[in-house]
């Protein structure tokens, strides 16, 4: 494959590349951190960024470009951090990446582009999620954007949703001239960035800066219309003029547990806990008008071991809680959350109740919550995920008192788009069928990506996505083809 | 933006705002609803649609000032506009020709009842129509209830206007003297709703109630508008508003709408007091009881 290999901009060789240590992300102390929503990562100074370049063993076969769902040139912008080539470092990875801030933030990269560093066979893999987080605030810093400049194709694109895979959809396919516009049913562009990760791991003004961006490349947002209700896809493909319809709608409706007592005041969904924080700023009330239960000295616990369920007890201990737990029926072995995230929340003093799961919520008398009363648990046999399964360990019921609880274990299809649009094939959970390799769906003109096809997920799988989507729509609405 | 095109009392406390909305008004149907949001720092509120025009591309809503966002939005006048407006959510009410329906309205939930009677009578329904208030100042779009009814009773708690009582008596009578009933349609305060549903519940008329729980969204993301329906949890913005009377746990909608009243009662203090510092800026609304506006 090599042809005549070119030389490296390095100075080190490989054995000392091995020796440079894996350069620790600055972060605010935990004590501290723990009472604010700002940001727990402080980011690579310049010179902590070089020094980890330095590390990149420029692999001939980069496995961490294959295992990246949108297929960041690595090693291309690890070598121009290495000289100093900032701004060109930003440029490559925006050639692949239209939010390299966002995912440099919230990628897991050890299931992803880390996961597969050949440093980590002998000591710890390149942090490319930190390189990446730096080389994005330095181009966002020094405020200079590099602009597409395809010439119009006169095609129209709608693209639904404004979370991760509609964002992506619309920055790819704005770069190839044509004319995207994103509806977005809140109030607020960027969907579950905005809405559900917490400021203190995704400052929102990292999201609104990449908006902004995107707007300046010629992108339209439209807030407050709900597709399906305000205005169907068929109309926008018959009435509105729109060329291809792409629907990256996000997970829907929040699952609960169907346990007695969920209904009681205090039980919160994950969604809307962290829709009243991040979206609302009802922790800002009552400067802000949307209220939340006040947390302040209350017992909360997190039912869930994802990133959404951590995002949520941090956020509770962030608001005043006393104890904050986090209740998973399997051992933190099989937590799905980043690795950093339940490191971060072990700091902080998050109380991990590992194979427990309740079995019922008590009630005060008078329609409040008072306890959860749980089961401790432990491993049988795998199960269909490959998981080991949890079973309840006889005669270990136990109370533990509460004033909050937040149910944080997934979602199912939010069934609007669907339930509008004829013709549109839906797999048996409710979620959009979708081919994978072109997102296209059963409707001609009409491609999905993202949770409302795969179910919740992560944000570099929805972008992934978007990514592919958009690289088909450019080829039909070339081709014509379907 | 979303610019008041109108804005009226039609009672003291009740305003009707006629909104520059056009992809909404084109696509309303009765029985759903918008949620709206005044200004930056303001909350997300469901608001009932009284009528649209989707020719001139507007819609009409109905508001009841009750907490700190209803009373800002109750001075907002002609010419102003709203942050945002998002709809029509909900699914829409079921419009068939069942026979003869009772609909019922109390207080401001009269303004959603309106377009599905109106829409039950254009499909050959025979409506009997019953309206309640508090008093006589408080009972609303009578004139249009009585144009899409074939009958139209009204009722106010203190007698200052028509007939003392409640709407129950209304339908009891109604049951009592054996008129065919084929459904009732109810919207209003929790409490005449369940009034209804165990009234006609003894009867085994079909009954459909439109639920107004605490929401965010509206659109099927944050569950909290879960409502507890034959004892399973249902979502009022998608699966809704409108359920079978007989299978709402109005016990439990009752305590989770009472979630956040110390806070509610706050921002209204907050607001009365700062109303108070700044007379010009007082809103024209007189106070009604806390409760919500669907």
């Amino acid at each position: 494959m090599t042809t005549t290999a070119k030389k490296s901009l390095n100075p080190l060789s490989p054995k000392e590349r091995i020796k440079v240590p894996r350069q620790l992300m600055p972060e605010q102390p935990a004590d501290e951190r723990a009472h604010t929503f700002t940001e727990v990562n402080l980011g690579y100074s310049a010179e902590l960024a070089q020094q980890e370049a330095l590390r990149c063993l420029e692999c001939a076969k980069p496995t961490c470009t294959d295992n990246c769902p949108v297929g960041v040139k690595v090693k291309e912008f690890v070598e121009k951090i290495v000289i100093g080539d900032f701004l060109g470092a930003a440029a490559t990875i925006r050639e692949d990446n239209v939010l390299p801030a966002v995912t440099g933030r919230v990628c897991p990269q050890e299931d992803q582009c880390e996961g597969k560093c050949l440093l980590s066979k002998k000591v710890k893999p390149l942090g490319i999620g930190y390189l990446e987080r730096f080389v994005a605030d330095y181009e966002q810093r020094m405020g200079t954007h590099i602009m597409p400049h395809a010439s119009p194709t006169g095609k129209k694109v709608a693209v639904v949703g404004s979370g991760p895979s509609g964002l992506t959809v619309a920055g790819d396919l704005i770069q190839k001239g044509h004319a995207v516009r994103v509806f977005e049913a809140l109030h607020e562009v960027g969907g579950v960035l905005v809405y559900g990760i917490p400021e203190f791991r995704l400052p929102k003004q990292i999201v609104r800066e990449q908006i902004a961006y995107m707007k300046e490349m010629g992108v339209e947002f439209e807030t407050d219309v709900v597709i399906g209700r305000t205005v169907t896809v068929d109309e926008l493909l018959e009435e509105e003029g729109y060329d291809a319809v792409y629907i990256g709608t996000g997970a829907g409706l929040p699952q609960f547990m169907n346990i007695p007592g969920e209904h009681l005041n205090g039980v919160y969904s994950a969604n809307e806990f962290l829709t009243r924080i991040n979206l609302m700023k009802a922790y800002k009330f009552p400067t802000y008008d949307e209220p939340m239960i006040d947390l302040h000295g209350k017992d909360v616990a997190v039912i869930g071991g994802g990133n959404t369920a951590l995002d949520a007890i941090r956020s509770a201990l962030r608001l005043g809680a006393r104890k904050a737990y986090v209740i998973y029926r399997r051992s933190e072995a099989e937590m799905p959350a980043r690795a950093e995230e339940a490191h971060h929340a072990r700091q902080e003093g998050i109380d991990f109740q590992m194979l427990t799961a309740p079995v019922e919520f008590v009630s005060d008398g008078k329609g409040w919550l008072t306890a959860a009363r749980c089961v401790r648990m432990e491993l049988g046999e795998p199960d269909a995920s490959g998981r080991r399964r949890p079973v309840p360990k006889e005669g270990s019921e136990f109370d533990l008192p509460l004033s909050v609880a937040i149910i944080a274990i997934g979602t199912s299809a939010n069934p609007i788009v669907q339930s509008t649009t004829p013709g549109l094939g839906t797999t048996k959970r409710g979620y959009i069928q979708a081919s994978e390799e072109t997102q296209r769906t059963t409707r001609k003109g009409v491609f999905a990506g993202g949770d409302i096809v795969t179910g919740s997920a992560t944000v570099i799988l929805a972008m992934g996505a978007g990514r592919r989507a958009a690289k088909s729509i450019h080829e039909y609405l070339t081709t014509g083809q379907w | 933006m979303f610019k008041i095109i109108h804005a009226a009392f039609l009672a003291p406390g009740i305003k009707r705002f006629v909104i520059e909305a056009p992809r909404i008004a084109r696509k309303q149907k009765p029985g759903q609803f918008v949620i709206l949001r005044i200004y930056e720092e303001g909350e997300r509120i469901p608001v009932t649609i009284e009528n649209s025009d989707p020719e001139r591309g507007t819609i009409n809503i109905v508001v009841q000032a009750a907490g700190k966002t209803t009373r800002l939005l109750n001075s907002l006048e002609t010419g102003n506009s709203i942050l945002d407006v998002v709809g029509p959510l909900g699914k829409p009410s079921e419009i068939a020709n069942y026979g003869t329906v009772v609909v019922v309205g109390g207080g401001v939930g009269t303004a959603m009842a309106y377009p599905t009677a109106l829409a039950l009578k254009k499909a050959g329904n025979r409506v009997l129509s019953i309206v309640g208030a508090r008093n006589k100042e408080l009972v609303i779009l009578e004139p249009e209830m009585r144009a899409v009814s074939d009958a139209l009773m009204i009722t106010t708690d203190d007698g200052s206007y028509a007939d003392k009582g409640f709407v129950t008596d209304k339908l009891r009578q109604l049951i009592e003297n054996g008129t065919r009933i084929d459904l009732v349609i109810a919207v209003g305060p929790i409490v005449m709703m369940r009034a209804v549903a165990e009234l006609t519940r003894k009867e085994n008329i079909h009954t459909v109630v439109s639920l107004n729980p605490i929401m965010i969204d509206g659109t099927g993301m944050c569950g909290g508008c879960r409502v507890m329906i034959d004892g399973k949890s249902e979502f009022a913005c998608v699966d809704g508003p409108e359920f079978d009377a007989h299978k709402v746990d109005f016990a439990v909608l009752v305590q989770r709408n009472g979630m956040y009243r110390d806070a509610e009662q706050r921002s209204l203090a907050d607001f009365e007091s700062a109303k108070a510092r700044e007379p010009e800026a007082a809103c024209a609304a007189t106070t009604t009881s806390q409760g919500d506006q669907r």
